[in-house]
């Protein structure tokens, strides 16, 4: 019977299924960031558990690591003692980390393709959600929770409800001033925030695969937006470009065998998904969110849905309370608000390719009086990249704050954050409530809206200035 | 982990649809390294002024909802973030069931694992479950894991679907690392004939 990619990979991995159980599934990469890991090392001390495989668990720190002048200490009490516990656990668990310091270090999610950990075929978790990012290599990958994370540590496996498959097929050609993210902010305004729940989404398509695989990143990042727990995307010749030479990448004839492994993994001619939806990457055009998720999004030359025209009273009132919060009048446009910060940077849009789109819109001009422009690099890595092109000459000159790796304002949890009734046009993925600061507004868009909004301080349609 | 076989309450209503778990406790409550506190942290935006005091409209500060172990919420409850940190301030909080028509992958199963019952009714249910705290806000009902039934005040019941394996675990007060780790030799074998990652061979 014809297979999908995503059942390929989850047969393989299958330990044991018992009756009325869910399956034992084998995890090939465990990632492990300082935030959702310190109550699973207590729990195996308190076990007297060891890491069963140390060397497929890999640590960093991300989340609440601070991205100012590296040389000041951290401010927070609390994060700095979250910090060192990473450490801790670490070295006393025997697993590799690329801790403050280390020129390796960066978004747990930016960092395993990176390094060449992230591979085809395999299956990833992590304790956090956006793990789905790795689907862009077809790797079954997803986030858990804490719990998770101590079986994994302990066992190297999960006990898993095997999903349903869910086909996102996106035809045609994106258009100049368009990108992946527009893509998936489109895909989730169009299914909503729950609509993949209980399935994992394939991503498929001639718009797909016109991608480079930091762009397929940014859809596979998104996938939980739509409530899907994984999104995966076929591996190619991009994908097997992209992987060449990278660290942890098999070398030499192991390449071979590994190159035969992963062109076996599409999904086979005939395979049927549970569910299928099709979108047209030609009709699409830069997505702005209005709301207080990502769902609430639209095209950026569109007016904000009135309330009032909706009838079910359950979306009817979430709206009402999203575009108060939002302090925003219904069949308004977003294109010339005014906002307070731009923010460049998350696991979504913090690659070498986001910051050069960027740079390249700001390059010899001047973010707008006024503004707070901060560009994030996701790892230090891709920081030392774009300096080594010149890139952090571009937004300083711009006026734009240049910081160190990490999630940042994204989550807001290492002191970057907005003011309260700030407004911000943000590359991240989540515009929830105080999501980036007590009180602030998120407008969820590409770099490139990004770049062109901190050029004039409104949102802009960036295919004005192209 | 906490054993969960019956519980009689009367129920909280936070009808807010696609409620996120950035909202159930926002990030800057993630710092901890332990699971301490955490209820007080639940809904720390809409529960809170800027200054610490209780906003009088939200739902958990209500007199009448003081003290339920049933949080009847809206569609999609608990989507966003993979923060275990969600259900454990719900219990810490004391809620012990979350009904909706639907939950978020990865809170529910985090809630699984923490004692905390999610409970999917269809949507005419969840319905009249709001309309019961309008007209009767301290009317109990009754859920009963073991019957996978929640019963209503008028007599009436409905039933709700679990799967069998989270049901025992849940009966049991089972956790699942230990169910894992009596596989020990399954994993063994599975290792050894899996080898096509070369990481850490």
């Amino acid at each position: 019977m014809p297979k999908t990619l995503f059942e390929k990979v989850w047969d393989s991995h299958v330990v044991t299924q018992q009756p009325d159980s869910p399956a034992i599934l084998y995890i090939d990469l465990h990632l492990i960031h300082e935030v959702t890991s310190p109550q699973a090392f207590t729990g195996l001390r308190k076990r007297g558990l060891k890491v069963r495989r140390p060397e497929k668990n890999f640590a960093t720190m991300d989340h609440s690591t601070p991205t100012h002048d590296p040389s000041l200490p951290i401010a927070d009490p609390l994060a700095a003692a979250q910090i060192r516990q990473m450490e801790t656990n670490a070295a006393e668990f025997g697993i590799s980390l690329y801790g403050l310091g280390s020129p390796k270090r960066g978004i747990v999610h930016v960092i395993g393709p990176e390094l060449g950990l992230t591979q085809p075929g395999m299956t990833i978790v992590c304790g956090d959600s956006h793990t789905s990012t790795h689907g862009a290599f077809g790797t079954l990958a997803f986030g858990i929770g804490t719990s998770e994370v101590e079986h994994v540590l302990a066992t190297q496996c999960l006990l898993q409800h095997k999903p349903k498959t869910y086909e996102v097929r996106v035809d045609g050609t994106l258009s100049k001033g368009v990108s992946a993210k527009d893509i998936i902010l489109a895909l989730i305004a169009n299914i909503g925030v729950g609509g993949g729940t209980g399935h994992v989404f394939e991503y498929t398509g001639a718009a797909i695969r016109a991608l480079s695989m930091e762009e397929r990143m940014t859809i596979c990042n998104m996938s939980i937006e739509g409530g899907a727990r994984a999104g995966l995307i076929a591996p190619d010749e991009i994908t097997y470009e992209y992987l060449a030479g990278r660290e942890f990448v098999p070398k030499d004839s192991e390449w071979e065998s590994a190159l035969a492994h992963w062109k076996s993994l599409p999904s086979d001619e005939g395979a049927v998904f549970d569910k299928t939806v099709t979108l047209n990457a030609s009709d699409l055009e830069p997505m702005i969110t209005y709301g207080t998720n990502p769902g609430m999004g639209m095209k950026i030359s569109d007016r904000i849905p009135d309330p009032a025209s909706y009838s079910d009273a359950s979306h009817k009132a979430a709206l009402e309370k999203s575009l108060a919060y939002m302090n925003l009048q219904p069949g308004i446009q977003l294109l010339g608000k005014k906002v307070d910060v731009v923010f460049i940077g998350s696991c979504t849009n913090s690659r070498i390719s986001d910051l050069r789109q960027a740079a390249a819109i700001l390059k010899g001009r001047k973010v707008a009086k006024d503004l707070r422009v901060m560009v994030v690099p996701g790892s230090m890595q891709i920081k030392k990249q774009a300096e080594d092109e010149g890139l952090d000459q571009v937004f300083k000159d711009a006026g734009a704050d240049w910081r160190e790796a990490g999630c940042s304002m994204c989550l807001a949890m290492n002191g970057d954050q907005l003011e309260p009734g700030q407004y911000a046009v943000s590359t991240s993925n989540r515009n929830f409530e105080g999501r980036q600061g007590k009180g602030g507004r998120t407008f969820l868009a590409s770099p490139l809206t990004a770049a062109a909004t901190a050029l004039t301080g409104k949102i802009t349609d960036v295919r004005t200035i192209l | 982990m906490a054993q969960f076989s019956k519980i009689t309450s009367f129920m909280a209503p936070l009808p807010d649809e696609n409620v996120d778990t950035d909202q159930i406790i926002p990030a800057r409550y993630l710092k901890a390294i332990d699971k301490k506190g955490m209820g007080e942290a639940l809904f720390a935006d809409w529960r809170y002024n800027p200054d610490g005091s209780p906003k009088p409209d939200f739902v958990l500060n209500d007199s009448k909802f003081q003290g339920a172990q049933i949080l009847l919420a809206g569609d999609n409850f608990g989507c966003g973030s993979s923060r275990e940190h969600a259900p454990w301030a719900l219990t810490g909080f004391g809620f012990r069931v979350v009904i909706s028509t639907s939950f978020a992958d990865i809170f529910r199963s985090n809630s699984l694992k923490n004692g905390l019952l999610p409970i999917i009714v269809d949507a005419k249910t969840h319905e009249s479950l709001f309309d019961l705290t309008e007209e009767a806000p301290s009317a109990e009902i009754t859920v009963d894991l073991n019957d996978q039934t929640v019963r209503l005040p008028d007599g009436s019941s409905v039933s709700f679907p679990i799967d069998p394996f989270s049901k025992t675990c849940l009966l049991n007060g089972v956790d699942e690392l230990g169910y894992i780790l009596g596989f020990e030799k399954e994993i063994t074998e599975f290792e050894g004939s899996n080898k096509k990652y070369l990481i850490g061979k």
